[in-house]
């Protein structure tokens, strides 16, 4: 058995409104020295895997699949035998 | 209500749709044509000569906007029938569905203003070649409303480049003297696009509702346009079909 841990991002390409608008609410806090806010997902998920490849492989294509759209999202996961 | 021979509309009802009645609504009781819901978890599409996808909260929106829709039973159907060039409308929800199952290329991304808009707005006919906007004249202004918080549509420079090219951009936002401005977009999407057909020209999603703006009670009417647009063509492709049968008929007869 294998945890993920898996981040979805907007590609840089990709406008983020919600990131601007929470970086304007980090502005107004007084903190003048924040840049670049990018929000994103955070999906944590067990796989019933034997090897860490299988695992790996498995974690991809649902990232690949349903987690991340390519068009718009990048993701990354780390993978921890458990 | 318009006269000559039914065509036959089937409306999917996702968990959470909620403009699927509205589409029910439009093409059976103020057109006049058959109409039948496809429930998300069947199979078949009792023969349809149209799906649409109607808007709403498919899903909950969870992950992101149609993302969890486009992996329900009846959606393999529905891109069957699209693959073999049935006629598939996908209004606001829908819309972001067909780019999730990959039928139209692109994405919906949040508004630009973070905001839920819900408000009439103005959309330019830029293709009047297609079988959803046939009755339209070119360049003709459509009210319609929209009403959604992710219809940003969002595509590669190479991709827009394409769909500008080949006439696939069907509907842009514009003032209500027809010009493009920022003003007039309601959301941030590219080019002001509101609406985009795919290639073979079966496939058009909209972010709009054409079926709000369809019964004259409600005060507008042109949404219409697209559903009588798509009864004529159904129509004359079926014409078309049984006289090409006939004369098939005819001359493999022996002499």
């Amino acid at each position: 058995m294998y945890r993920v841990k898996i981040r979805v991002t907007l590609r840089p390409s990709i406008l983020d409104p919600q990131g601007k608008a929470v970086e304007h609410a980090i502005a107004s806090l007084g903190s003048g020295t924040v840049r670049d806010v990018r929000m994103g997902k955070y999906i944590e998920l067990s796989i019933d895997e034997r090897t860490e490849s299988d695992a790996r492989r498995v974690a991809e294509e649902v990232c690949r699949k349903l987690l991340a759209n390519p068009v718009m999202e990048d993701f990354v996961f780390d993978l921890e035998k458990t | 209500m318009i006269a000559g021979p039914h065509i036959k509309f089937g409306v999917v009802v996702f968990p959470g749709s909620n403009c699927d009645h509205d589409a029910y609504y439009a093409t059976k009781k103020v057109l006049g044509q058959d109409a039948v819901f496809l429930w998300h978890k069947d199979t078949h599409l009792q023969g349809v000569d149209v799906v649409i996808l109607p808007g709403g909260f498919s899903y909950g929106d969870y992950l992101r906007c149609g993302a969890i829709a486009r992996f329900s039973p009846i959606m393999k159907e529905v891109i069957r029938f699209a693959e073999q060039g049935g006629t598939v409308l996908g209004i606001c929800n829908g819309f972001q569905i067909l780019v999730e199952a990959g039928l139209l290329p692109g994405v919906l991304l949040r508004n630009t203003s973070l905001r839920f808009v819900c408000k009439y707005v103005h959309l330019r006919v830029e293709n009047t070649g297609t079988r959803f906007t046939g009755l339209c004249t070119p360049g003709q202004v459509l009210a319609i409303p929209v009403a959604h918080g992710d219809g940003n549509y969002f595509t590669d420079p190479e991709t827009l480049a394409g769909l500008e090219r080949r006439g696939q951009v069907v509907f842009r936002y514009v003032e209500p003297d027809g010009t493009v401005s920022e003003a007039a977009n309601p959301n941030g999407s590219m080019a002001n696009i509101a609406g985009i057909i795919n290639e073979r020209g079966n496939v058009l999603g909209m972010m709009p509702h054409p079926e709000r703006a369809s019964d004259p009670v409600l005060g507008h009417t042109d949404g219409q346009l697209l559903f009588t647009s798509i009864i004529e063509w159904t129509r004359a492709r079926t014409r078309q079909g049984r006289e090409e049968k006939e004369i098939w008929a005819i001359s493999a007869q022996p002499k």
